[in-house]
């Protein structure tokens, strides 16, 4: 580490100071100036009110005994409590499978799994939707041929569905990150520490219990963290594939915003939901930087 | 090749589930490929009924020449906001991160912690005083504005990501090279740069295919339809009275196909990236 030489590290940051404060902390500064008012009229905390406690973020009228709209505070938590495990699971048990040397072409099953991380994300959306499509789509008619016809409809065009086509598609989509991430960490690990737990006559339960998940924790805080941060700022794939519809069945926070921002035009209300969002952020966010200490 | 019986089963069963799960991967992308070049009629009822097959590029070429948004002049526009705003962020985020990498200064560590902070903040908690400040700067609505939000929006996670990518860099030949008189400019570019160059590689297509696959920003601050990118287009293709898959599968083929080479020609930067922007040394 380098002595400071005058002024030189602060050369070296200029540039991206003068593109960062005017273009990203003076617009969240504003953003949160902006929640306390109302058609340029300080209204201290009413706007929160109003909207934290409409029925747009928690519906708890509906919530959770009645069919959706449930609110997309409520969407975001639901999405959240099955997105989050399912994918977490299902890229470490791809891990671990296609780490295996009988696995015949697994690299080329990781590279499939990974194709949803690559693709644009409002393409993710539009796939989600053609294939929850009565008659053209794949899962439909699939669900018809088992004899379930309840679930052989278009799922973006009812209440009781629309939430649950998003977050499929979103498992298919975000798979591939913790893939990746669990496969490079369990490569990481040194091969002796297996050898070690064999020879004392460890299973492989207990191998997998004492020595891979614990060895993989690093990997975990982050697949979560960053599986959280994905998750709450879900906006492209809803947009394009329900709309947040129908009748907000499938709203998000993210997309809320947007919603209060150029549909009704409201940048005040559209400002406590970006709040809000962020708020909820911070939670993985700062779990990541403390775990840097 | 003979084999024990249990490894025999277990050989079996370990591939029956990894390429079950792979195919069930790659049906949604086979569904979009099959209704892409195919006539409507043929897929409407589920593109896996294979009699007829017509195979035609009538779909392409009605998405690319769409009357009221071709998904070509989309294409222009993504790739000429991709490209700067690929390269500007790179260029400045990594000046920053040699700050943070080599130079130790009042506030480092603080500022640090805000970048990693930025690095998880929604763009919604930016877009409303955005908009406001580039219509104030007669930005809205014109590329430019859109690459610099885009640079901006970059210069978070590129200084962290380039920032690791320094740490690990030997410190030697820099030493060697002042001990020489040689300027901290000049050791950066000549030096620093040069070695750092895979890391430069990672984060130049991670940023180029993140730009050119954002929606959201350009939905707020693009709103003339001759300016829209290519995945702003894409919503608007679904036609009057029926949702045309086969237009929307095409367009989609053509709006994707650009990340997904980046992809398959740089693989090594590509993951090696992603690992390095979500995970710390």
């Amino acid at each position: 580490m380098r002595k400071p030489r005058s002024l030189t590290p602060l050369f070296f940051l200029l540039p991206a100071l003068v593109l960062m404060v005017p273009f990203v902390i003076y617009p969240v500064l504003k953003t949160i100036y902006f929640s306390f008012f109302l058609n340029g009229k300080f209204v201290g905390l009413d706007n929160y009110r109003h909207v934290l406690l409409s029925s747009d973020i928690i519906n708890l009228e509906r919530f959770p005994t009645k069919s959706p709209p449930w609110g997309s505070l409520i969407n975001n938590i639901i999405f959240i409590a099955i997105h989050l495990p399912s994918t977490i699971f299902l890229g470490l048990g791809l891990a671990l499978l296609l780490r295996k040397e009988e696995v015949k072409g697994s690299s080329l099953i990781k590279s499939i799994v990974f194709l949803g991380m690559v693709i644009p994300m409002i393409v993710g959306g539009l796939i989600t939707r053609f294939l929850f499509e009565q008659g053209a789509g794949v899962i439909p008619s699939v669900l018809g041929a088992l004899g379930i016809k309840s679930l052989d409809i278009t799922w973006t065009a009812f209440p009781q569905t629309a939430l649950f086509a998003v977050i499929l598609g979103s498992i298919w989509i975000w798979t591939g990150f913790s893939m990746l991430m669990y496969s490079a960490g369990l490569a990481s690990i040194p091969k002796d520490y297996y050898e070690a737990a064999l020879i004392d006559g460890a299973n492989k339960f207990q191998i997998f219990k004492n020595v891979t998940w614990p060895l993989l924790k690093p990997i975990t805080i982050v697949v979560v963290a960053m599986t959280l941060l994905w998750d709450l700022k879900i906006f492209d794939i809803v947009y394009v594939a329900t709309g947040g519809g129908p009748g907000g069945a499938s709203m998000v926070l993210a997309l809320q915003m947007w919603d209060y921002f150029a549909r009704e035009l409201n940048y005040n209300y559209a400002a406590v939901v970006a709040v809000l969002l962020t708020t909820l952020t911070l939670i993985p966010a700062m779990w990541l930087i403390r775990r840097r200490e | 090749m003979s084999m024990p019986r249990y490894k025999l089963k277990r050989y079996i069963v370990s591939n029956a589930i990894a390429w079950t799960v792979g195919i069930i991967w790659l049906i949604p992308f086979l569904g979009v490929l099959m209704a892409s070049v195919r006539p409507y009629n043929q897929i409407v009822n589920g593109w896996w009924h294979l009699h007829p097959f017509t195979l035609t590029l009538k779909n392409y070429v009605d998405a690319f020449n769409h009357p009221m948004f071709p998904i070509g002049v989309g294409l222009r526009n993504s790739l000429i906001i991709a490209v700067p705003g690929a390269i500007i962020p790179l260029i400045v985020a990594s000046l920053a991160a040699y700050a943070f990498a080599r130079y130790s200064f009042p506030v480092k560590n603080y500022l640090f912690a805000f970048i990693v902070l930025l690095m998880a903040l929604p763009q919604q908690m930016t877009i409303v005083p955005l908009y406001f400040l580039l219509r104030d700067m007669h930005l809205l609505n014109t590329f430019r504005g859109l690459i610099l939000v885009h640079s901006a929006w970059g210069l978070a996670w590129i200084t962290f990501f380039m920032r690791n990518y320094f740490s690990m860099l030997p410190t030697d030949v820099e030493e060697a090279a002042r001990i020489d008189g040689a300027s901290d400019a000049k050791i950066f570019y000549k030096i620093v740069l040069p070695m750092a160059l895979p890391g430069l590689i990672s984060a130049a297509i991670l940023q180029f295919t993140w730009v050119w696959s954002d929606f959201f920003l350009a939905l707020v601050f693009l709103q003339d339809p001759s300016k829209y990118v290519a995945t702003q287009r894409l919503p608007l293709l679904r036609g009057q009275y029926y949702v045309n898959w086969g237009v929307l599968t095409a367009a989609s083929i053509m709006v994707m196909v650009v990340p997904l080479l980046v992809y398959a020609l740089f693989q090594k930067y590509y993951i090696s990236g992603m690992i390095g922007w979500s995970t710390e040394k």
